[in-house]
């Protein structure tokens, strides 16, 4: 995969991870492009499409669109699957995710992201698996924080 | 300084944002602060900083002053600083900057970090952005953590193993003993990604691919595993176990199989386990056989699971999901080649997806259609894909049409059939049609002897409705050109003949000539076919007064060709029948496709000339080889050879004879005077009788000039030296009339002062349109040998709402140029 984005039925930008390296005015430049392509899509009409000499892959969710870039040998109907399956991942973290989540916390969604796909690829095919691991690290997170938050108020007592 | 607003807050705040630039103020207030708190190097809220900065980022403003910023957060020791710092890395840095290069230190910290998260972070970022540099600096580590045994992170090592090879891959035999036990793992994360790295070194290396050829019942077994185990919660996907999996060890058995016998063998069985077990219900399992489709294509299957293939494809063609056919019709396309048969008995399912809705379904389809033509379903075929050509979107016209003449080409039943396909696509998409197509038809007609006549007739029917589309008009102008004696004779066999009468010929052509849809190209054919019918018409008079006008007309190709079949009619009137005979039938050594078209000449007429080949003496006289050279057709097939046998008939011997004079004689005006209305000293007429005419043209950069612009009637000058003599200006007029009422009875007359001479040419008409819809021109030749200031006393007479209008203008304000 090259590129993934998630944008809203507006063409509002939600997520965007860019797995070649691009200036970021050509990764304006394609983003602004394929956003109007797809828009442009009747809703009858195939998950694919060629575009430039990539073969885009999307699908529509609610009001989110996932738009993945993917290459010559890459199977068309399984990066659907992969779509899919980060949605899940999305709904079952925020439970019944929707497109306010992905605002809010767009730092998280890029984390599931991450723990789900590495370099273009997935890289766990276990739903519980991922899940867990940003459980983990959230926990992890968490500990500091509280750590940090108890060490504010410490101070601010001894003021 | 109070603390920096939290993230959520922000992007509320921004949300409420009713305009543009409210947007904007709000983002520059806060990257205001964000940038003060930066100078401060508060490291507490560096982190609230930073994700604002990102969320700013993504609605499309600057953020480049957080790079820094984020290589702090990296190497910081809190997890949440990392997390954050690593993730406006990936966002905010690119490799094109040296300011990436600061994170290799870090990266290397953390790839040995004790938490695990800490380095599946430092192994996501590597692997999602890490320029060549860094990957030569931190590849040993990666292989290293290729070994260990934590699976969490020998997963993410191994993707980012993929992607230092990618960048690097000088750097794959490094990996190579890592990769010994990967596919012993039990975890699928391990196991999916190792595939992956595999199939990345086998697609890059020959040598790895022989080498991990060993590795294919290992495969097998696991995949024959996936198949037969039973329900697995973990991997389940409606029913199929770990289908990404699946997909990823059958393309790595596609390259492993591929050219290799013992390899395919071995994968058959599994190959054909999967195709007939593989639950289709749902997308997942199309997928699936999807991707055993494209195996089974591609290695050295046996007969019987190609077939398997084919007709999984063809039970694709038949599914309800776009998709699914969409994939379908991709993969037919590529298998068409090798199993064109087996393709076949899915025509027409095929077919009937031209209907389709979606564009890429209708352009796969179309372009499988094309694949699948041959001699037995051209018909039906035909006149489906015309059906289409009719209907279909602009984009996909060119090529359809492209591939219609091609397939008539290869496989039409009958000449008469052929030629109705070409008028079928002329007339229906005729302004599609490629450029080259042209000359490509107009060869196929002239070698379709028998239906000369049946052709021209119906390309005269089809100008008479509609002139619009080029590439039918220049077609159907060279034929009446050519076989105009025929359509007013009424010879036609094929169908019920039409009477035509020769005006009526010329008053189409003429019309041709005129139309504003007509681009120069269209003229210049139309202008030829006019001359060529001067030989089989007897209306020649008619034509030559068409011809005399354009010798005027500002296109400058149109004048160069009227002038000189001008000359043709006066000083060369002997040798016009012989060269605007019957064109000979075209072998054709160019071929636009796969098969060559080698036609023997059939039945040619009696006295052919060998005009194609322009005198071996080239002087400087090329008046005569132009006018060859027009007729050879500069837009005719590239290629012309005459493939005549037959001696050249006396007319042609006498045409040698007299160019070999001509060419002798070169250099200035020939002796008998020339019949251009003239009564002017010869050396105006240098430019006239023996040399190219105008071939100096406004290159020589004068600039035009309004020389008249009152009540509507405007008057330009356009300037260009007449070759031979410097001393001659030859001034193009042009009155344009912008009242809403036609000026008739125009005349434009000119006097110059007495150490001038002028001379002045016939108009292209007398008629000023209204609004600007039209021109008169008109030349003048003027002599200024003292190379005075040229000035000008112009008459102008017309018509215009009834009353006749007189007018005299003084023009002085021509550019120095002109006169210098």
């Amino acid at each position: 995969m090259q590129f993934m984005l998630l944008f809203s039925r507006q063409g509002k930008l939600r997520l965007q991870k860019w797995y070649v390296p691009l200036s970021d005015k050509e990764k304006k430049k394609i983003t602004r492009e394929l956003v109007q392509t797809v828009l442009a899509r009747k809703p009858k009409m195939c998950s694919f499409l060629e575009w430039r000499d990539l073969k885009i892959v999307y699908k529509r969710y609610a009001s989110l669109y996932f738009c993945c870039a993917t290459e010559g040998q890459d199977n068309e109907l399984i990066t659907l699957e992969i779509i899919h399956r980060y949605v899940e991942l999305l709904d079952k973290y925020f439970g019944s995710v929707c497109e306010l989540d992905i605002i809010f916390n767009f730092e998280k969604a890029y984390f599931i992201l991450d723990e789900f796909l590495l370099g273009g690829e997935a890289q766990e095919t276990s739903k519980k698996n991922v899940l867990k691991a940003i459980e983990q690290a959230d926990l992890l997170q968490e500990n500091e924080m509280g750590l940090f938050y108890a060490l504010l108020a410490a101070v601010s007592t001894l003021n | 300084m109070p603390a920096p607003i939290r993230l959520r807050e922000l992007i509320r705040t921004i949300r409420t944002a009713r305009t543009q630039a409210e947007e904007r103020e709000m983002i520059q207030k806060e990257c205001a602060a964000i940038r003060s708190s930066f100078r401060e190097e508060d490291n507490t809220y560096r982190c609230r900083n930073v994700a604002k900065l990102l969320y700013m980022h993504m609605l499309g403003y600057p953020a480049h002053f957080g790079q820094l910023e984020c290589l702090k957060l990296i190497a910081s020791q809190k997890f949440t600083d990392k997390r954050i710092g690593y993730l406006g890395a990936m966002l905010l840095l690119d490799e094109r900057q040296d300011v990436h290069l600061l994170m290799t230190n870090c990266i290397k910290n953390d790839l040995n970090h004790s938490t695990q998260y800490v380095q599946g972070l430092a192994l996501c970022t590597l692997g999602c952005m890490g320029s060549s540099e860094m990957c030569r600096d931190l590849a040993g580590e990666v292989e290293k953590l290729l070994k260990t045994s934590n699976s969490y992170l020998r997963k993410k090592a191994a993707l980012c193993a993929v992607h230092v090879i990618r960048k690097v891959p000088e750097l794959m035999e490094m990996f190579l003993p890592a990769t010994k036990n990967l596919l012993s793992e039990k975890n699928h994360g391990v196991l999916h990604t190792s595939v992956v790295l595999l199939t990345e070194m086998c697609e890059r290396s020959p040598d790895m691919l022989a080498h991990f050829r060993k590795l294919v019942p290992q495969l097998v077994r696991i995949l024959k595993n996936l198949i037969m185990s039973g329900y697995s919660p973990e991997h389940d996907v409606s029913g199929i176990s770990d289908p990404f999996l699946q997909v990823r060890i059958l393309r790595l058995l596609r390259i492993l199989g591929k050219n290799d016998d013992d390899s395919s063998e071995a994968m058959n069985d599994i190959l054909a386990q999967v195709a007939t077990n593989t639950e289709t219900s749902k997308n997942v399992g199309n997928a699936i056989l999807y991707e055993t489709v494209l195996t089974i294509m591609d290695i050295k299957s046996e007969s019987g699971l190609r077939v398997l293939a084919i007709n999984i494809l063809g039970r694709f063609l038949l599914n309800n999901d776009k998709n699914i056919r969409y994939v379908a019709l991709t993969s037919l396309l590529k298998t068409v080649q090798t199993d064109h048969n087996a393709v076949q008995r899915h025509r027409s399912t095929i077919v009937d997806c031209l209907k389709d809705l979606d564009v890429s379904i209708k352009r796969r389809a179309m372009e499988l259609s094309f694949a699948l033509v041959n001699g037995n379903n051209i018909r039906g075929m035909m006149k489906e894909l015309l059906y289409f050509l009719d209907s279909c979107d602009p984009e996909f016209k060119a090529d359809c049409a492209s591939g219609v003449f091609l397939a008539a080409e290869k496989y039409a039943p009958s000449k008469r059939w052929h030629i109705d396909t070409i008028m079928r696509v002329l007339t229906t998409a005729g302004s599609y049609v490629r450029d080259d197509s042209v000359p490509n038809l107009i060869q196929l007609i002239t070698n379709s002897v028998e239906m000369h006549a049946y052709t021209v007739q119906r390309l005269y029917k089809a100008l008479l409705d509609d002139i619009s589309q080029q590439p039918l008009v220049q077609v159907a102008s060279w034929c009446i050109g050519e076989y105009g004696d025929l359509l007013v004779s009424g010879q036609c066999e094929e169908e019920e003949p039409i009477q035509v009468t020769e005006d009526e010929v010329l008053d189409v052509l003429e019309g041709l000539l005129v139309s504003n849809l007509s681009t120069p190209v269209t003229r210049g054919y139309s202008l030829t076919a006019i001359m060529k019918l001067s030989t089989r018409f007897s209306s020649v008079n008619r034509i030559k007064k068409v011809v005399s006008i354009y010798g005027s007309s500002i296109d400058v190709e149109l004048q160069q060709r009227a002038v000189e079949y001008n000359a043709l009619f006066k000083k060369y009137d002997h040798m016009r029948s012989a060269l605007l005979e019957r064109m000979p039938i075209m072998e054709k050594t160019a071929s636009n496709g796969p098969t060559e078209i080698v036609q023997t000449n059939g039945e040619t007429d009696p006295s052919v000339v060998e005009t194609k080949h322009p005198p071996p003496v080239t002087q400087s006289t090329n008046q005569a080889t132009d006018l060859l050279d027009l007729l050879g057709g500069n837009d005719m097939v590239p290629v012309i050879q005459t493939s005549v046998p037959t001696k050249p008939a006396s007319a042609g011997g006498e045409l040698l004879d007299l160019l070999g004079d001509l060419s002798l004689s070169g250099g200035p005006a020939p002796t008998p005077a020339p019949s251009v209305p003239t009564s002017q000293p010869p050396f105006l007429l240098d430019g006239l009788s023996s040399q190219p005419l105008f071939n100096d043209i406004a290159a020589a950069g004068i600039p035009p000039m309004t020389a008249y612009n009152k009540n509507g009637l405007k008057i330009d000058f356009t300037f260009e030296r007449a070759n031979p003599n410097p001393n001659i200006a030859v001034i193009t007029i042009n009155a344009s009339n912008s009242t809403e009422a036609d000026m008739t009875d125009f005349v434009f007359q000119a006097a110059v002062p007495k150490t001038f001479q002028l001379q002045l040419l016939s108009p292209s008409s007398n008629v000023v349109p209204a609004l600007n819809q039209g021109t008169v021109t008109q030349v003048i030749r003027v002599l200024n040998p003292q190379k005075q200031q040229l000035r000008m006393r112009i008459k102008l007479t017309y018509t215009h709402r009834a009353s006749s209008i007189q007018d005299l203008a003084e023009v002085n304000n021509f550019p120095p140029q002109s006169w210098q």
